[in-house]
This record gives C-alpha cells, structure tokens and sequence, in this order.
C-alpha cells in the first residue's frame, strides 16, 4: 500500500458545514414546490385530475315525434349507431385509416377530407365517420377493438319518415347542424347534432329537440372505458316533444295519391279554423334520405334538378293563378258596382283593346262554338269567359282591382307556420313604377283581370282566398300546429249580396249546366269552385312554337264544400299538363272532398272509433286502403258530358 | 495496522433510514403496477435491494486505501468500459448504455459514477494546498470530462451530468477560489448557446416542453403535466394507498420509476411528501455527519462524492416531478424501480459504511 494519503487528516469542516445547509435549503424548496401544488393549487389540479379519468359520453335524445290530428304517428325515430374516429393520435390515424376505410366500405380520400375539415376541433372530440353502422360495421368494429383502437360507436336517434315522400315538404327534413348553427348556438350544439333544415322540422325545432344526456365513465390513460372502477352518475336525456298537426292522415293519402307523380301542388285547409287539412307537393325527394347523411352528388343532383323537387310547391310555387283570380275581379266588381251588376258583355271569342285583339279560351276550343255569345257575370263565371272579364278589369281599373286583390290574399304571406313561404305578387301601379320604371299601361290591367301577367299566387294563398271569401270575407291564418293558440284572423267587409252571388256562381261551376267543372259534381255535397289554366305563354305564340310540355298550361282547381261558410277548402295546380284547370286539378279536389266527406259521415254513423283512430299505421297498407281510386284523367273528362247533360236537365 | 470493524462501528441510523426509504419505495411500486401487466415488480425490486445490501456489506470490508490505491487502474477500466459499452453496448430505449451481465443488463455509466467519486476523492486528497491552484482544478476537469463525453456519445445526459457536482463538490471542499469559481460560472453562461446547439433534437424538446408545458398536453410536455395534476390532485392528505387515480389509470408516464415520487405524492399527499424528503434529508445529512469524523481527507472526499451524487439525483428528480426542472430521465435513488440504479447506490453507501468503521484507526 502506497502512503500518499499519510499525515493527511485536516478537514475543511467550515465548507462541510456549509454543504449541510444546502441540503438542507434544497430540501426546503423542494418542499416549497410540493406546498404550492397541494395545498395552494390542490383544487385546480383535482378539477383536472377529474378531467382526466372521467370521459363523457352524450345519450342522445330523441326528437319529438309528428302526429295527425287523430293521433296517428306521421314522422317518428329509429336507433341507430354512428361510427366516431378517435382522433387523439395522429400518427395512429395515419396508419390505421386504409384498413378503416376498407371495413367500413369508406374512400380513404373522403376520411383524409373529413378530417382535414375538422382539424379546428379539439383533438379529444371524436368525429363521425359513418352515421348508420350496418350489422357488418358493428362486427368490423368489435373484432379490430385491440389493434384498430380509434372506432367507437355511438348510438344515435335517426328520424324516420313515412316512405315515398309522404308529406315530404310539409314535414321537412333534418340534417346536421352547420358551422353555423354551432357557433350561434353558444355551446348547445355540437358537430352531428340533427337540427331541422326545412318545414314544420325547421318551424318547431326547439319544440321538437330535447335535451342530450350524459354517461360518464372513467377511463384510463388509452381512454379505455375501466369498469371495475364503478358507475358515475348519469344525466338522463330530455326527449324532445312531439307536435300534433292539423293534418289529417286520410285526406293526405288521398292527395298524394290522387295528384300522383304530376308536378304540382295541393293544399287542404278548413277555412274556419285555417287548419291545414293536406299538403302536398310534387316532385317529392325522400326525407328518410337526408335522415342519414346525404352524399355531395346527391344533393347537387337534387339542387340542379330542373323540377326542383326540394321546392314546396304549396307554399313556394309563384304562378300566374289564371281564371281562379276572375274570382277577384268579380268581388270588386260587385262591391264596387263598377260595372253595375246587370253588366253584360258580347263574347265573339275575343276583345278589342287599343287596337288589338285579346282572345278568349274558347276561341281555341277544339269543338263546339268559338264564341260565348252574351253573357252576364254569372254565366262569366260558370264559363269562365276572358271577355267579360277583359272588360270589367277595363272599367275597374289597376287601382281598384289590385285593392281588392290585395286585401283578399293576393301578394302577401298568408303567415302559415312553414319556413320559406312565397308572397306571389299583385302588380300595382308603384309596383311597375318601382320595378320596371316606367308608367302603367292601362292595357295590362285586361291580362291581370284574368290571372295573367304579372300577378303570381301560390296554391296555399288560392285556397286561403277562395274560402276567405266563401265564408263571408272571414281570412283564418293557416296553420299546421293543432290546438294552436291565437290563430290571426283577417276580416274583410264584404257585402252579404256580393258572398251570394260569388258563391252561387262557384256552385254553378260544378252544378250548373254549362260550368267549367261539372264533371266533378258529387252527390249529395255542395262541391263548388273555380278552375284556371294559366298560360305559361300566350295563345297566340302557342301555335307558333312546337307544342312541348315546357310551355303547356298550369291547371288550377280551387275548390270547396259546402258552398256558403265552408268547412274544407282545397287549392290544386298541376303544372304544364297541357289541360284544362278542370280536367287536370279538378278531379284531384273533387277526391279530397268526397274523402272528407266519407269520413265525417262514418264518424257521426260512430262507425270510426277510438281504435280506428289510433292504430299503429300500416302506413303502406293504409295509404292505398284509404284511397278511392283517383278518376282517370280522359274517363274523367270524356264522361264529364253526358253528366252535363243529366244535369242541365235535372238543375235548371 | 487495523483490526477488523465490529458490528456496532456501522452507521445503523443511516441504514435505517435507508432501509424505510427501501420499503417507501417498494410499497409504491407495488401500488403503482398491481393492477397492471408489471404486476409483481416489487418483488423485483426486493430482490435487487438484498443483492444491494450484501454487496453494500461486502463493500465495507475492504478498506478504502486498498481501493483508492487503485484508482488509476477502475479509471482505465471505467473509460474502456464506456468505449466498449459505445461499440458493442446493448441498445435500449434509442440509447446505447447497457451491457450484459448476470443475465441482466447493467448500465455501465452507473459503475462509472462510482469509479469518478473513488477517483475524484483520490485526486483530490492529493492536493496538499489549503487553496485549490488552477492548474489541479484543470486536472479535475479533464479528469471527469473525459467520460462525461463518452456518456453524452450514448447518449445519456442525465448521467453525464450527474458527473458535474461530484467534480463541483469535490473541488469546493478540496478549496475552491472564489475567483475561479466564477470564471467558470461566466465562462459556462457564454457556453449556453454552444451547448444549445450540440443538444439532440429530444433534448431540446424536453427544455422546451418544460418551459412551456400547456403548450401540446399530449406531446412531451405531457408527462410534466400529468405529474403535477398528480401531485398537485393529492393534497395534503392524499387519495389513499391504492386509490390514485393519476397513477391507478396510468396518467403517471413510468410511475413505477422516474416519477415514482409523483404516484407517492398523489396517494400519500403532502403529509407523505414531507415524510419522503425528511428521510432523504436526514440520509444527506448522516453523510455529511459521516464526512465530517472521517479519518482523513481521502476517506472525507469518498463520503462527500456520494452524497453529491445522492443529492443530485434527489434534486433532478424531485424538481423534474414537480415541474421545476426538465425531464432527463434521472431516477429517485432508493425508491425507483431499477437495478443499476439501486445497485450503485447500496455499494455507494458501501463506500460510506468502509470510511464510517475505520474513522478511529489510525
């Protein structure tokens, strides 16, 4: 052994004593640190730690169901799984997506889209990758648990809708909330939540939506859901309401089947509450299609579709309402005695205005006279002759005519409880000033007389006026909203004498010899009406151009029952039939009418009980059990004529 | 010259406290992986801590002049062993520190620290001089750079840095110039930027990610958060052995190791933390005792080496839990799972035992 280390034992024991106290100040600091995070910041570490092991899970709740005025379910829910991509591992992700895509039959592009678009999203929150998870997703899913750790399923309440579009446009459709929506919505609404986009779903959304539950569960540092730790307390979802419409299921069905697949439109009102009894538009999209998710391609298909099926015709079709409006001008002629009621006319089949010809429809009649000969208002009405018309709008004047218009409907929301509802338009002297910038030729008040021109209504507005007038210038608000409170009302004075003979003359249309819609006469109901064909263009270029259905006429038919202070009311259009409003449209009310009628009397025979009320539809089933069979087109109007006949005989 | 120590000349106080910081630690290892796939660690542990207190006793019997005699001999054999652990070292965890031995992988750079503080205290009891002259303190720093840089090759900067208060310590008491000390400290501020740059890519992150830690909560300043939401959630009482939540889901990164302070504080609470860091102040503080009845200033300086190396690691780790210092991967002695680790700090306090039963031979 060396002896370096001999004679050496003097021991810098100030600097040992110093090394004492610095362990000891480390330790004091080290503490210090521990005392400012468990006892000053305790609290705010506890929340986190919370945080942490506790992942809440959304129970989604069901929105609130549609019912019929008898109780029948119209629009209902189903459930179903959503498939969620964890997304708090990137790298993860990137490697897994391949496989995901390919169990779940998804494009890999449109996942990398999805989740490129959400990328502003807090990592934590999970998307939806595929809204309805089939049997084989679900499987997919449980047997890839280990080594895919990124799907997790999600059940969802879906909205089902009765098939085929039934009430399609009345009814509207959900769909996932927009970025929108979110960001108003102050952190009620989270990305998938369903909100209504279109109709009484739009209209009554907050009725309808409840409130979205809460599971919580404790999970691990994976966020693997740990269950032997316990249960939580859970927040049970809120289900939304449900609503009951005024709509009846029996005239619905009726409707949908007796338009049929024709572009157009009916609308069903009791014009003594403003019920809607029925509505409907066609073409019709399947809402049961946006109930899931709809792709990009098939909504542009649907946007640029040239029939706009996602248009409600009912409430959104601006037409040019042709004769139905002679209704109109036959009030303000009447109530304001211009011309005086004996007022009658020659109808050589057309009319001489300021030098030029303006022909009557039945100039273009394929058989029988060109010419209505005289005829007083009643017999105008009934035939439904332009030149008589041609000249009491000449005599009335814009001003006066587009007065009564307006007051009667024509031009404004008639305010029924539907998102986007269309005003149409009554051309008025400021009107053409504001718009066009010039001044009112006195010439186009002969078109507007008629329903031509400028004027445009929708079928909802026809049906508001004609049973506005038919109850003696009562206006009920329409709307969809049984047991609605405070339903408006509008109050028009019109005289006793004038409701008479407006009414009278629409009873003749269909039980009067001669009349435009005798073919659609009903025993044993005071059927009334008016029909319209409305020109897309006019006579005179119709012969010029080939005789395509793009420029063929609008039918109208707006009729009601009984004929004074009616109890339904039904406005129908068939667009670009190429026939008359009381060959195409008529038949259609003429069904309705008799359905309600049909109904009413089975109730009051107490033949339809409590049970028949409130089954649990069949829907299918029901719809065709319900319906008579719609009267064909040609029969119909080929045996309109021997009708006729029986009854010019049988009334006159 | 010397009679064999008896059984009474051990520091018993120091093995002791020893002993219950031992069974802190393995109580929590237990705790922390029960439930898990590690479950049965602390058995593990166990069986590293008997091995550590025989080679601890074994230790003590061989005199320390005997060993500090050697100590140009352990530094070649240390140096080497870091080359050869750098050539055909056994890659784990993306670094190259582990060699085969016994069936189980040792980490050469912990027999290092070792071989630094015998050689250290051996230099250093060489110095005759009241006052440190610059040209020895060179000598000391040469002495320790050269296997800071092998260590730093592997890379493994928790160790390397290790190394630098056994040199700071050693030199202190050996009678550092107040002048020298602060060249140094300017000269190793202007380094900063230096050192900034030659750091991994890793290692900046952890720097980074602990200034900032909310930054990316899932990224690299996750581990640091989730200490502290430990730490902080605990309270002063703490949720009960067994009931972390932290440490019971796994929020804790290596619970059962590095930041196995951070499951002890969040079940035992701040009552248990002052428990914890007593026991490790009162062992830095026996040691120091320990130093100050050495025989002589070789056998001072090898108590004073542990005692830096302990209370670096205590300092690094604890701070890194807390959220004070960045993460570098440096264990709680005593309390960490691991056998390295544990194996030098029980021939470490060998080394003290050796000193402690031969202070009245003269």
């Amino acid at each position: 052994m060396s002896y370096w280390f001999r004679n050496d034992n003097r021991l810098p024991q100030a600097r040992l004593a110093i090394a004492s106290y610095v362990i000891v100040g480390m330790v004091g600091l080290l503490l210090l640190g521990f005392w400012k995070l468990q006892v000053v910041d305790s609290d705010k570490y506890g929340v986190m730690a919370e945080r942490n092991r506790v992942r809440s899970i959304p129970i989604i709740a069901p929105r609130g169901r549609m019912l019929d005025r008898d109780g029948r379910v119209l629009v209902d829910n189903y459930p179903s799984f959503s498939i969620l991509l964890l997304r708090d591992d990137p790298a993860l992700i990137d490697k897994n997506l391949p496989a995901i895509a390919d169990g779940l039959g998804l494009q890999v592009s449109d996942l990398k889209d999805q989740l490129e678009s959400t990328k502003a999203l807090p990592k934590f929150q999970p998307i939806v990758i595929k809204p309805e998870a089939t049997n084989a997703d679900v499987a997919f899913i449980e047997s890839h648990r280990s080594d895919i750790p990124l799907l997790e399923m999600l059940m969802v309440q879906r909205r089902r809708y009765l098939p085929g579009g039934f009430m399609a446009h009345a009814s509207g459709y959900v769909g996932e909330v927009s970025e929108q929506q979110i960001e108003a919505s102050n952190g009620k609404l989270r990305p998938g939540d369903l909100a209504g986009k279109t109709g009484l779903e739009r209209q009554y959304n907050d009725i309808l939506t409840g409130t979205d539950g809460m599971r919580r569960v404790i999970v691990n540092s994976v966020g693997k859901e740990v269950k032997e730790l316990g249960r939580l307390s859970e927040q049970e979802p809120i289900p939304g309401k449900q609503i009951q419409l005024t709509i009846d299921y029996d005239l619905q069905a009726v409707a949908e089947q007796s338009l049929g697949q024709r572009p157009g439109a009916v609308v069903a009102l009791d014009p003594r509450t403003g019920e809607v009894l029925a509505m409907v538009s066609r073409p019709t999209p399947d809402p049961n299609d946006f109930a899931v998710r709809i792709s990009g391609e098939e909504w542009k298909a649907l946007n640029d579709d040239p029939l706009h099926p996602l248009l409600n015709r009912a409430i959104q079709a601006q037409l040019a309402p042709g004769s139905v409006f002679k209704i109109v001008t036959a009030t303000a002629m009447l109530e304001e005695h211009v011309p005086e009621e004996g007022f009658t006319t020659f109808c050589p089949g057309y009319g001489t205005f300021f030098g030029r010809q303006y022909h009557c429809y039945v100039f273009y009649a394929k058989s029988g006279p060109k010419s209505h000969g005289v005829l007083g208002l009643h017999d105008a009405i009934l035939k439904s002759c332009d030149v008589f018309f041609y000249n009491v709008g000449m005599r009335l004047g814009i001003d006066r005519l587009s007065y009564y218009a307006i007051k009667l409907g024509i031009g404004r929301k008639t305010g029924i409880d539907l998102p986007s509802e269309e005003q149409g338009l009554m051309p008025t002297q400021e009107w053409v000033e504001r718009t066009f910038h010039r001044k009112w030729y006195a010439g186009e008040v002969i078109s507007v007389a008629t329903g031509q021109g400028a004027v445009t209504t929708t079928p909802l507005q026809l049906a508001h006026m004609i049973g506005g007038i038919a109850s003696g210038g009562v206006f009920k608000q329409p709307h969809m909203l049984k047991d609605a409170p405070n339903v408006a009302e509008e109050r028009f004075h019109i005289s006793d004498s004038t409701v008479e003979k407006v009414t009278d003359a629409m009873y003749g249309v269909v039980n009067e010899a001669g009349g435009t819609g005798t073919h659609l006469k009903l025993a044993g109901i005071e059927l009334s009406g008016k029909s319209g064909t409305a020109q897309v263009i006019g006579y005179d270029k119709m012969n010029l151009v080939k005789k395509g259905s793009q420029y063929a006429d609008n039918a109208w038919f707006v009729g009601y029952a009984p004929r004074r202070d009616p109890e339904i009311c039904v406005a129908v259009l068939v667009q670009e039939s190429g026939l008359h409003g009381g060959e195409a449209a008529g038949p259609v009310v003429r069904d309705i009418v008799k359905a309600y009628y049909d109904k009413k009397a089975k109730k009051t025979q107490g033949t339809l009980t409590a049970d028949d009320k409130r089954y649990d539809v069949d829907h299918a089933a029901a719809a065709t059990a319900a319906i008579q069979p719609p009267a064909v087109k040609s029969a119909g109007a080929s045996a309109a004529a021997p009708n006729h006949a029986a009854n010019a005989t049988t009334q006159r | 010259m010397k009679d064999a120590p008896g059984t009474r000349d051990y520091d018993w106080w120091l093995l002791a406290i020893l002993a219950t910081i031992c069974a802190l630690g393995v109580l929590e290892i237990y705790s922390a992986t029960h439930g898990s796939s590690l479950a049965g660690m602390q058995n593990k542990q166990i069986r590293w801590l008997v091995i550590g207190f025989v080679v601890m006793f074994a230790l003590s019997r061989l005199d320390y002049h005997l060993i500090l005699d050697q100590a140009p001999v352990l530094y070649l054999i240390g140096i080497v062993a870091l080359i050869a652990v750098l050539g055909f070292g056994h890659t784990r965890f993306g670094a190259k520190r582990w060699i085969p031995v016994l069936g189980e992988f040792l980490q050469v750079s912990e027999l290092v620290k070792l071989i630094i503080i015998i050689v250290l205290a051996r230099f250093f009891a060489e110095v005759r001089t009241d006052e440190l002259s610059l040209q020895d303190l060179i000598k000391a720093g040469l002495i320790v750079g050269l296997p800071v840089a092998l260590i730093l090759k592997q890379p493994d900067l928790g160790t390397a840095l290790v190394l630098v208060p056994l040199l700071v310590v050693g030199a202190f008491l050996a009678g550092l110039q107040w002048k020298h000390a602060a060249a140094i400290a300017l000269i190793g501020l202007l380094m900063l930027p230096v050192a900034w740059r030659v750091l991994k890519p890793y290692q900046k992150e952890r720097v980074t990610s602990f200034m900032h830690p909310e930054d990316d909560a899932k990224g690299s300043g996750y581990q640091v958060l989730q200490s502290k939401i430990a730490v902080g959630s605990g309270g002063f009482w703490g949720k009960g052995f067994g009931n972390g939540t932290q440490n019971q889901l796994g929020y804790i990164p290596v619970r059962y190791s590095d930041f196995i302070m951070s499951a002890w504080a969040e079940e035992q609470g701040f009552k248990g933390v002052l428990l914890a860091l007593g026991l490790y102040m009162a062992l830095l503080l026996r040691l120091v005792q320990n130093a100050q009845r050495a025989k002589d200033r070789a056998g001072m300086f090898l108590v004073m080496g542990v005692a830096a190396a302990l209370g670096f690691h205590v300092l690094v780790n604890v701070a890194m839990v807390i959220g004070a210092m960045p993460v570098t991967g440096i264990p709680l002695p005593l309390m960490s799972y691991g056998g390295s680790a544990t194996l030098f700090v029980f021939l470490a306090i060998g080394l003290v035992m050796n000193v402690r039963l031969r202070r009245f031979v003269n």
